[in-house]
């Protein structure tokens, strides 16, 4: 199968002498044609950077990249007329009712009389806003916003769309709405590049995830390769309080089968081979320290770990601390 | 695939014009206050330096025939001065990277903001211009003249919206484009015989008025509404005006790209 977004080596700074940030340090990914495609990371990690060279809109200072087969630096213009991209801000015009931004669109892409009307109906009932076709965009909710935007650039269906951070602002039914309306879209055969902050969308909806972390790929592979890579299992005890969490994780440092404990606030969190074989020795060696145990819970990695695994730190602490 | 049989660069900036034309008249508040805002400078200048007039020199002996020309070209570049405010706030909202990840070219979206530009300004040079004749401004030039101010209002306006918008995509910033253009605004059309003879103001200022577009745009409408038949004149004003525009415009082209490569 032929890829349909190739990215190879891109690395891009910003600033000037002396304050350079390296938005991209050597980015590389490819996306399976027709595949919905996560790229997760913390904020600052380099996704819109990455988003915006593959949508034409920025150039990389090296490396290269194609969509759909078409050269993204050489030939930028036949790029355009394949992709459909949403950025993080809207990109409604807030003053034109939903049905004439939809209409401007169309006319850019040479479409016009019948044929624009048409397929800009059809757009507004698909994404349910029939009812507020002729309202003002200013006027629409946040998903109604968000729904619009990608009607909006499906009105030449690309074969490719790219979102940069869709979900961002939205309630959780807004949502999930979104999510739905994009896994019906990659099921109808659009190559979908998607980038998130939130773990759990990419674990849940993405064929594919890549993990992007200071301007690379860490990590990539589905969400199952991704975790079942980690080889283990998390036991995350509950404890009475920091002290003694500090104490287990010492403990449990020392108990067989475990390969590496961590305490954080009351709980600690002990990476293990099998949990469940694993369970009854750190149990007795807590026993043994006379620390006594809440709660104790055996997980499958999440791709929480993976991160921590991969970025060396956790995601928490990556979205608090911008590189 | 039903897309593209016409070149869709070819048309895409009426697109646009039509985009921004459907804007303004969504705000009839912002289509009041660009016609109060001439009306008071007509009736305030007018009032303020009636015996102005008076003074031999002058030229005219009524001072609403010699401001009518100079409020027209004030009210063309105050407009357009504010052009580039649009970009910023495509900028800020994301419509400009919708437009610019569609197969449009970058001379379509100056095309247009122009286009919409010279279309705003006539109405309001029209407008100005019949103001001016009901409370006593005379044309001696007829038609012709008014035809010509209305055209030299638009040459100065599509020139100043140029450097608007190559600004505001330079800087981005809404408060740097509120600062350049009222730093530049204002004395360019005091540097100028809008409101006064330049056979009255000190050496110094006839003197910059000289290279002053404004100065220009005025003298030129002024000239062919007074129907002196000074045409040779008239036309080498418009001549430079027209050069002006097009290097502004271009600017403003290029401006897309510098601004591509800062994002």
């Amino acid at each position: 199968m032929t890829s349909a977004v190739e990215a190879a080596g891109l690395r891009k700074a910003y600033g000037k002498k002396g304050d350079v940030v390296q938005a991209l340090d050597g980015l590389s990914f490819s996306v399976r044609a027709g595949a919905m495609h996560a790229l997760l990371g913390p904020n600052g990690a380099g996704k819109t950077t990455t988003v915006r060279i593959l949508t034409t809109l920025s150039r990389p200072d090296e490396g290269q990249a194609s969509v759909a087969g078409l050269d993204v630096l050489a030939q930028p213009g036949k790029v355009r007329s394949v992709i459909g991209a949403v950025s993080q801000h809207s990109g409604a015009v807030g003053l034109l009712t939903g049905a004439e931004n939809l209409a401007l669109q169309g006319g850019l892409y040479g479409l016009h009389g019948r044929g624009l009307r048409n397929r800009t109906a059809e757009l507004l009932d698909a994404f349910g806003l029939a009812d507020a076709a002729n309202r003002q965009a200013k006027t629409y909710s946040g998903g109604m916003r968000r729904r619009l935007d990608i009607a909006t650039v499906l009105v030449h269906r690309p074969s490719v769309l790219f979102l940069d951070e869709p979900t961002t602002g939205l309630d959780p039914q807004g949502r999930a709405d979104l999510w739905a309306v994009l896994t019906k879209l990659a099921a109808a055969g659009t190559t979908i590049v998607v980038t998130t902050h939130y773990l759990e969308e990419a674990d849940q909806y993405a064929d594919r995830i890549g993990i992007v972390d200071r301007g690379k790929i860490v990590a990539e592979g589905t969400a199952d390769d991704l975790k079942a890579a980690l080889h283990g299992d998390s036991v995350v005890l509950e404890l009475d309080g920091h002290d003694l969490a500090e104490r287990a994780e010492k403990v449990l440092a020392g108990v067989p089968h475990v390969a590496s404990a961590a305490a954080d606030g009351a709980l600690v969190r002990a990476r293990v081979d099998d949990g469940p074989r694993a369970l009854p020795s750190v149990l007795a060696g807590l026993e043994a320290g006379s620390i006594p145990v809440r709660s104790v819970t055996v997980a499958r990695p999440s791709l929480d770990d993976v991160y921590l695994h991969y970025a060396g730190r956790s995601f928490l602490q990556a979205e608090r601390i911008p590189v | 695939m039903k897309t593209a049989r016409l070149n869709p660069a070819r048309q895409s900036w009426v697109i646009f014009t039509g985009r921004y034309l459907r804007e303004l008249y969504r705000q009839p508040t912002v289509i009041f206050l660009a016609l109060l805002q001439p009306i008071i400078w007509l009736l305030l200048f007018g009032a303020l330096f009636k015996e102005v007039a008076k003074i031999p020199g002058f030229g005219t002996g009524n001072y609403i025939t010699y401001l009518t020309p100079g409020v027209v070209i004030m009210t063309a570049i105050f407009g357009s001065s504010w052009t580039g405010m649009s970009y910023i706030e495509d900028m800020q909202t994301g419509v400009l990277d919708r437009f610019l990840t569609a197969p449009v070219s970058r001379t379509a979206l100056t095309v247009a903001m122009l286009a919409y530009q010279a279309v705003t300004t006539i109405v309001q040079s029209a407008i100005i211009i019949a103001i001016g004749w009901a409370i006593g401004a005379s044309f001696p030039g007829g038609w012709a003249g008014i035809l010509a101010l209305t055209g030299v209002s638009v040459l100065i306006a599509l020139a100043m919206a140029g450097l608007s918008n190559a600004f505001g995509l330079l800087t981005r910033q809404r408060e740097a484009l509120i600062g350049a253009s009222t730093t530049l605004v204002l004395p360019l059309t005091f540097l100028s015989g809008a409101f006064l003879s330049l056979t009255l103001v000190p050496h110094w200022i006839a003197d910059v008025a000289r290279f002053n577009p404004v100065n220009w745009a005025a003298s030129a409408g002024r000239l062919a509404v007074a129907g002196h038949a000074a045409w040779g004149t008239v036309g080498s004003y418009a001549g430079f005006l027209a050069i002006a525009a097009v290097i502004t415009a271009l600017a403003a082209t290029r401006a897309f790209r510098t601004y591509q490569r800062a994002l």
